[in-house]
């Protein structure tokens, strides 16, 4: 549907989302000097998430001083802005067009924009209820960490006063943080699975903060006619218990924010729910590249903006690159039911060794065992692991492929006791 | 709340209520709606199929099948000039078993007993050339080319804005507590003042059968609520079933249905699940889970899909298989009941039908000559929307892409949501994928002091 374009640009590079890794890989592309680069964000002020995480640690990986979420945010944007990079805020992404050209909306209307790259850097956003299928009735009440850190810090309107934290993730701790900030006071976590999922910071965390905790909890069911009333659940003993509150913080089980890229000609990958890329990022159409947490969920901010650091360097060599290459390309799959998602998806050993440096596994349950990366049936490398779902996992790239590359490669496990 | 004495009195605004109040108000009535909850649409309305039958398999002779029959004819006349978004997929009905195959004959007889004569047999091979993500599982079936995709709050706001805009008045969160009728009019006690008319027609739902005992002092019928839950998927699901794929019906239902909604999702439900609670619209994650692999086993490709929101509607089903009008010209009442699934097709022709039922005991009024037509919000995806238009101001929801200049106008519009739920149907806001995440706090802020249950409270306020 093309009607009503107002407008056509071009620049050299567009990069979609301004969070933590599209500021940071704008302000490098400026610095590696590319031509133009313009950001498409959104929202009315850039930053991306941690605009409104108004909580430390940010910024000491990549400024050397510790900051809350907001400060981290305008500084990224200062940087790149600084830089000359072109941050158009108010600007949503509407479609991906094959070969680099976008459809634009602002508060003026539609445009295209041509980019010679595209460099996809959406981020991530929390499972809703939903896709958590938590059932019981739909009162208000029920929302995201994100979505009460929005109306916390940057609204300061509080929807609830005694909630639920609903998941036990590293985010489940920003969520409590978010609560202390407008007076909010949590009276239980709970979390489906038999342990917490970061155990050892979070379970001292809430006894310090006097928060219970109920894990292996089944058959939740949220209940409220208006508003919430309750959580209903049976615990890990079998007995039914209720909880009054009046509101449920669903937190974590982070998912790509791949709405734009799903409705593309892009191929995604059904285990990250993000794009299919080779080790530079690229995507299936070659104007395309992706960087950031839409990569695979989720990671921290100072690893995003790391990722969006390393990636203008890959993005300015291929725009360097003298003619269309042949691409070499080994298949990357994986195939036990333990592993979630392998990143990247494809390696192209045609190019120069500029690419990610490790392979980025993500786990659906806990693991003992051996990982082995397979070729044609035939061991090639192999590491003993022990992880539970949400640690990050890397494994050197370098050392599982190696010349002379077969077509593909599968990871596997073997498991132990 | 008025001191005069209204035509007609509507007690219930959902969608029948609301078609209700369009058909009288244009027939020159003054109508007066009185609905309990803080907005319409808030009882078994508010969640169903979002489709407009044909009515192909509904009981020949019965009054259900005349009002769907109606109620579909005028809906398409009034589609266009009323703007109301409407999306020809047509139905697949399939068979999956021996069993169901053996009963299409009959369902195709009675397709065109009710004058669906357009319904044809189709074999296995053409369905899946149609629909080639639909599982090769599938034996067999028939197509219903008239069914149509709609939207089920916007129609029905569509009803009541025409209805407001020509006189009528709404009157919201006020309950009818009780009612005595005193020889040519009735007075009505409700929890917003005493209301007078000389008519007053129950389309109360689920009530139904609680408002005739508190009014006429009996009840014809008894309503056990049906619980139907159904799962939507992201937007992106949407191209895999470009049909409404419908079961052979059941008894009880018409079994579970996959298709695409008006608003670009993926639907898959309902269940049909018989409980005594009138209120009770909560979905149970075995049902969701048990839906999810129904879907997944009729259209494989919809397990790389992920799942948007999941709701349960209720449906009003009384003891009898057909509908309960009736229509008590001594007393000047009318009870429109027992409206199962089919409420939002037949709304339209059930309106007709009591319009008729007045008329021919000699109730006449002078039609208006030339009706004002709101316009509505566009909120098909299938047409142009709000934010593919210059001006929109900023886009507030971003996985609907609802603009702020929408929002604003629904908030100031002649019928301003009392809820978020209210403002979600009315503009679909945080109804997206997010469910949320993003836009909470915007919606938060921009809704302040103009919902009457606000998002939240200030800190420290």
């Amino acid at each position: 549907m093309a009607v009503n374009i107002i407008s056509e640009s071009s620049c050299r590079v567009a990069i979609v989302g301004g969070g933590t890794s599209g500021l940071a890989l704008a302000a490098e592309l400026k610095r590696l000097n590319v031509g133009s680069v313009v950001v498409l964000e959104r929202e009315p002020i850039s930053g991306g998430i941690p605009r409104h995480c108004g909580h430390y640690p940010f910024g000491i990986h990549e400024y050397r001083r510790l900051m809350k979420g907001p400060e981290y945010a305008r500084k990224n944007s200062d940087v790149a802005t600084k830089l000359r990079a072109i941050i158009r805020t108010g600007t949503t992404v509407t479609a991906l067009r094959p070969g680099g050209t976008l459809e634009i909306t602002t508060h003026a209307g539609r445009e295209l924009l041509h980019a010679d790259r595209v460099v996809l850097c959406t981020g991530v956003r929390e499972s809703s209820r939903a896709q958590r299928f938590i059932g019981g009735d739909r009162p208000y009440g029920v929302i995201s960490t994100g979505a009460l850190q929005s109306m916390a810090y940057l609204q300061n309107i509080r929807p609830f006063r005694n909630p639920v934290i609903f998941g036990s993730e590293l985010v489940s701790f920003s969520a409590i943080q978010t609560c202390s900030h407008v007076g909010i006071k949590p009276i239980a976590l709970v979390e489906e699975e038999d342990r917490v999922r970061v155990r050892s910071l979070l379970s001292p965390y809430l006894i310090a903060k006097r928060v219970p905790l109920h894990t292996g909890i089944r058959h939740p069911k949220i209940v409220g006619r208006e508003t919430v009333e309750a959580l209903e659940f049976t615990d890990k003993n079998g007995d039914h218990r209720r909880i009054e509150t009046d509101g449920i913080i669903i937190s974590g089980r982070f998912r790509p924010e791949a709405a734009l890229l799903r409705a593309s000609h892009l191929d995604v990958d059904s285990g990250t729910g993000g794009p299919v890329v080779d080790q530079t990022g690229r995507c299936s159409d070659p104007a395309y590249f992706a960087t950031g947490n839409i990569l695979r969920p989720a990671e921290t901010s100072a690893f995003c903006w790391q990722e969006g650091v390393d990636t203008a360097a890959r993005v300015a060599n291929d725009l360097q690159a003298p003619s269309p290459h042949t691409p070499k390309v080994v298949s990357v799959s994986h195939d036990d039911p333990a592993i979630r998602f392998v990143v990247p998806q494809r390696i192209d050993t045609s190019l120069p060794p500029y690419g990610m440096a490790h392979f980025y596994l993500g786990l659906a349950e806990e693991v003992r065992g051996v990982l082995e990366a397979r070729s044609d049936g035939i061991l090639i490398w192999e590491k003993s692991i022990r992880s539970r779902p949400v640690r990050r996992l890397q494994f050197s790239l370098s050392e599982i492929v190696k010349p002379p590359a077969a077509d593909d490669i599968t990871f596997t496990l073997r498991r132990l006791g | 709340m008025q001191c005069d004495t209204f035509d007609i009195a509507i007690i219930g605004a959902g969608v029948v209520g609301c078609a209700m109040a369009r058909r009288f108000t244009l027939d020159g009535a003054r109508v007066v709606v009185i609905e309990k909850a803080l907005d319409v649409l808030e009882g078994a309305s508010k969640g169903n199929s979002a489709i407009l039958h044909t009515g192909f398999d509904a009981p020949p002779g019965s009054l259900e099948q005349a009002c769907i029959a109606a109620g579909y004819k005028e809906y398409l006349e009034i589609a266009q000039e009323m703007s109301l978004p409407i999306l020809k997929s047509g139905a697949l009905v399939l068979a999956w078993s021996s069993d169901q195959m053996a009963q299409l004959p009959k369902l195709i007889e009675k397709a065109h007993t009710n004058g669906v004569t357009n319904v044809a047999n189709l074999s296995r091979e053409e369905i899946l050339r149609r629909e080639p993500n639909l599982s090769p599982a599938l034996i067999g079936g028939f197509e219903v080319p008239g069914e149509y995709l709609i939207d089920p709050w916007g129609t029905a706001h569509a009803y009541v804005l025409q209805a407001i805009a020509n006189g009528a008045t709404l009157m919201r969160n006020a309950e009818v507590l009780d009612g005595d009728f005193e020889g040519t009019s009735w007075s009505l006690k409700t929890t917003q003042g005493d209301v007078r008319a000389n008519h007053v027609i129950n389309c109360t739902g689920l009530y139904g059968d609680i408002v005739d005992e508190r009014l006429i002092g009996s009840k014809k019928f008894t309503i056990t609520p049906r619980k139907g839950q159904f799962v939507v998927f992201d937007k992106p699901a949407s191209k895999l079933v470009s049909s409404i794929v419908l079961p052979v019906p059941t008894k009880t239902t018409k079994g579970v249905v996959i298709c695409r909604t008006i608003f670009g999702n993926l639907l898959v439900g309902p269940t049909a699940e018989d409980q005594d609670s009138r209120t009770d619209a909560s979905t149970s994650r075995g049902a969701l889970l048990d839906l999810h692999a129904k879907g997944v086993k009729m259209v494989p490709e919809l397990s790389q899909y992920e799942v948007t929101t999941a709701y349960a509607g209720l449906r009003p089903a009384a003891e009898f298989s057909d509908y309960q009008i009736k229509h008590d010209s001594e007393r000047r009442y009318v009870t429109v009941g027992g409206i199962r699934s089919t409420g939002l097709s037949s709304s339209l022709g059930i309106a007709q039908h009591v319009s008729e039922l007045l008329q021919n005991s000699g109730t006449q009024f002078r039609a208006v000559s030339s009706p004002v037509i709101p316009t509505p919000e566009r909120l098909s995806e299938y047409h142009e929307r709000d934010w593919q238009c210059p001006g929109g101001e900023s886009i507030i929801c971003h996985c609907e892409l609802v603009t702020k200049r929408e929002i604003e106008r629904v908030l100031d519009g002649p019928m301003p949501p009392a809820t978020l739920a209210g403002l979600k149907r009315r503009t679909r806001v945080t109804m997206g994928r997010c469910q949320g995440f993003y836009c909470t706090g915007g919606l938060a802020a921009l809704t302040e002091g103009r919902l009457v249950r606000p998002m939240g409270s200030r800190n420290g306020s």
